[in-house]
């Protein structure tokens, strides 16, 4: 915050970590040759390395900081966020996780060609996955340039642009493969650079004889405050945040990874031992916020909390140390995260836009990706630095509301229903997508925050979701004709064992 | 001797005895009702199991909301020195996640393994 900050601890610790990411990358580029390695690793990651990867990748900015500052400011009914990013995984792993790999498609519009034949359909999807895509790479880029404004004093753009840079670095030379060894490593990292202050500052507190906070003003409640609307807002927070999971573009691409079905089920059941173990760790943070640094709870400055406690508490040379950690893990979400997304998005430009013919030529499979993942990168890079305070808590929610709202229903439908219909499937994402972003429109717009109708607006998950799901039912079945003639071996493909030999189509 | 095509070697069998096994699979390629029968109850099995698992989800972490609604005084409840709501949501949701998740993929793989055995049988 305060440019008087020592510098060096943060210095140290972004350089190493964009030296040990680079590193990883070029390592990891060993292996990558084919084009399936660029997109899905030749699907050959075991599951635990797939796990850690997918964790790294997951925790992004706004669970590194957002969630411990959001835990200072606002209380217990916070944590909401964290538990439903977890939970997420759980309904991804009962209801989409093995048909998912087994569908033996690439990116979610090619899943949603192959299930309804249709090319109507694919194209809303390619649209929409790099719409969420770029929704949730923007706070990314934005939240970097807040850390290294926070613990180094840089001009808010330098972050943006390094994170950028290393992320085209990387996923542009080895693409899926080599990136499935920088992320596992992240996810240990940031797991290490949480958990070892957060165990100095718990001694810290314990040799302090434990002070407590003062007083209860519903800093403790788990639910958000103004009665029946507080109710509203967390169940709709819940809505969007479990069934969002399974439609973010950069999760669901590393389903594709795994070898078969029944280890897709495996890697995700080690990403929620996973999570659950780094969840644990922000709210420490926050609750040692609300003694030791009541003063950061003011919006702007609580997504600082996770950087500043270790100097706050600890003083000298261990506090420095401490502080670079969490620097370094703090840019390892951002690397990371940004990676997955660009990845997500780049495959589908790369397939539906950058690798078409245009006019006579056409670019081949690896180059068409890597002027993908340009494109990917580039866009919301520049958004950050054109608009550098467009929220970033608040971005991270809209991109799960919408896809909870869109993609959510058309992978449940689609896996579980054989009488989906693509007409079905456009009326659906349409209802979700226009509904959601509608709502987001409405938010930006208005200033005032009271009132049904602005809690609606503001947290459209609990309506958008049904509403596009009974859509795509509805219309589905006045469209009984266009039930495609596949839909039955499509279903044999999605739940049959791989060790049952048939005809998957 | 001559050689023309119409004099090659034929050699005359019987009807083969022993019937190659025809699994059930057959049925399942051949879309008939019986492999639509093998298909529905897999799909009915691994969904139902998986309804089954949200379900508890539901009634476990999902009402958590509702229940600090109702009764508002739950807040000021401390378990082992932490504030209930802190140990629910804090701590205890992550093991019970992780649970299910256990419970659904050994359930899911048993199922699977039945489907496997059942459609790979041979029909004598």
């Amino acid at each position: 915050m305060s440019p008087g900050l020592d510098a060096a601890p943060g210095v140290v610790a972004v350089t190493l970590v964009t030296l040990a990411t680079l590193g990883i990358g070029t390592w990891g580029l060993r292996f990558s040759r084919t084009t399936s390695d660029f997109f899905v690793a030749s699907r050959t990651v075991r599951p635990r390395l797939n796990a850690s990867a997918i964790g790294g990748e997951y925790l992004s900015a706004a669970s590194f900081l957002g969630v411990a500052g959001l835990v200072l400011t606002f209380g217990a009914d916070m944590l909401w966020y964290p538990v439903g990013w977890t939970a997420g995984y759980l309904v991804l792993l009962v209801l989409v996780a093995a048909p998912l790999r087994r569908s033996g498609a690439y990116t979610l519009p090619d899943f949603a060609e192959a299930r309804l034949g249709s090319r109507g359909v694919r194209a809303a999807c390619s649209l929409l996955v790099v719409a969420v895509g770029w929704l949730y790479l923007l706070p990314q880029f934005q939240g970097a340039g807040i850390t290294l404004a926070a613990t180094v004093g840089a001009p808010t753009w330098l972050g943006p642009v390094i994170v950028g840079l290393v992320v085209l670095a990387n996923v542009t030379s080895g693409g899926m493969r080599s990136i499935t060894f920088v992320q596992a490593f992240q996810y240990w990292l940031k797991l290490t650079a949480l958990l070892v202050p957060a165990m100095v500052l718990l001694a810290v507190w314990a040799s302090d004889s434990a002070p407590r906070t003062s007083g209860s003003d519903g800093w403790s409640v788990p639910l958000a405050p103004g009665g029946m609307e507080g109710l509203y807002v967390t169940y709709s927070l819940i809505i969007a945040t479990f069934l969002g999971t399974m439609g973010l573009p950069h999760v669901v691409v590393r389903f594709y990874t795994n070898p078969d079905g029944r280890a897709a089920r495996r890697t995700t059941l080690v990403v929620l031992a996973l999570l659950g173990v780094f969840y644990l760790l922000p709210p420490v943070y926050g609750a040692l916020g609300r003694i030791y640094a009541p003063e950061l709870a003011e919006p702007g400055r609580a997504d600082a909390l996770v950087l500043e406690l270790p100097r706050i508490m600890v003083d000298g040379p261990a506090g420095e140390l401490l502080t670079g950690l969490v620097t370094a893990g703090a840019f390892a979400a951002f690397l990371s995260t940004s990676s997955g997304l660009a990845i997500a998005v780049a495959g589908v430009l790369s397939q539906d836009v950058t690798g078409r013919f245009w006019g006579e030529r056409r670019l081949g499979g690896v180059a068409a990706f890597r002027l993908g993942a340009v494109v990917a990168v580039t866009v919301p890079c520049v958004v950050a630095l054109a608009a550098p305070n467009l929220g970033v808590a608040r971005a991270v929610g809209l991109a799960f509301a919408m896809a909870a709202s869109t993609f959510c229903p058309l992978l449940l439908l689609g896996i579980w229903w054989r009488r989906l219909t693509d007409a079905g499937a456009i009326a659906g994402l349409l209802a979700g997508g226009v509904g959601c972003a509608t709502a987001i429109g409405w938010t930006l717009a208005s200033s005032t925050a009271d009132g049904w109708a602005d809690t609606l607006m503001g947290h459209p998950a609990a309506w958008t979701v049904p509403l596009a799901l009974s859509t795509m039912v509805a219309v589905s079945l006045l469209t009984p004709d266009r039930v495609p003639g596949h839909a039955g071996r499509f279903l044999v493909r999605l739940h049959t064992p791989e060790v049952v030999e048939v005809d998957r189509g | 001797m001559t050689t023309g095509p119409s004099s090659e070697r034929v050699r005359v069998t019987g009807p083969s005895r022993r019937r190659t096994p025809v699994t059930r699979t057959a049925d399942i390629d051949d879309q008939t009702r019986l492999g639509g029968v093998y298909m529905g109850s897999l799909l009915r099995e691994q969904l139902r199991l998986a309804i089954g698992i949200l379900l508890v989800l539901a009634l476990t972490v999902g009402v958590l909301p509702l229940l600090f609604h109702l009764a508002p005084e739950l807040a000021e409840v401390h378990v082992l020195g932490l504030p209930l709501g802190w140990l629910l949501l804090g701590v205890a949701v992550y093991p019970t996640l992780l649970l299910l998740g256990w419970v659904y993929v050994r359930r899911a793989e048993r199922n699977e393994r039945d489907f496997a055995e059942l459609v790979s049988e041979a029909d004598r």
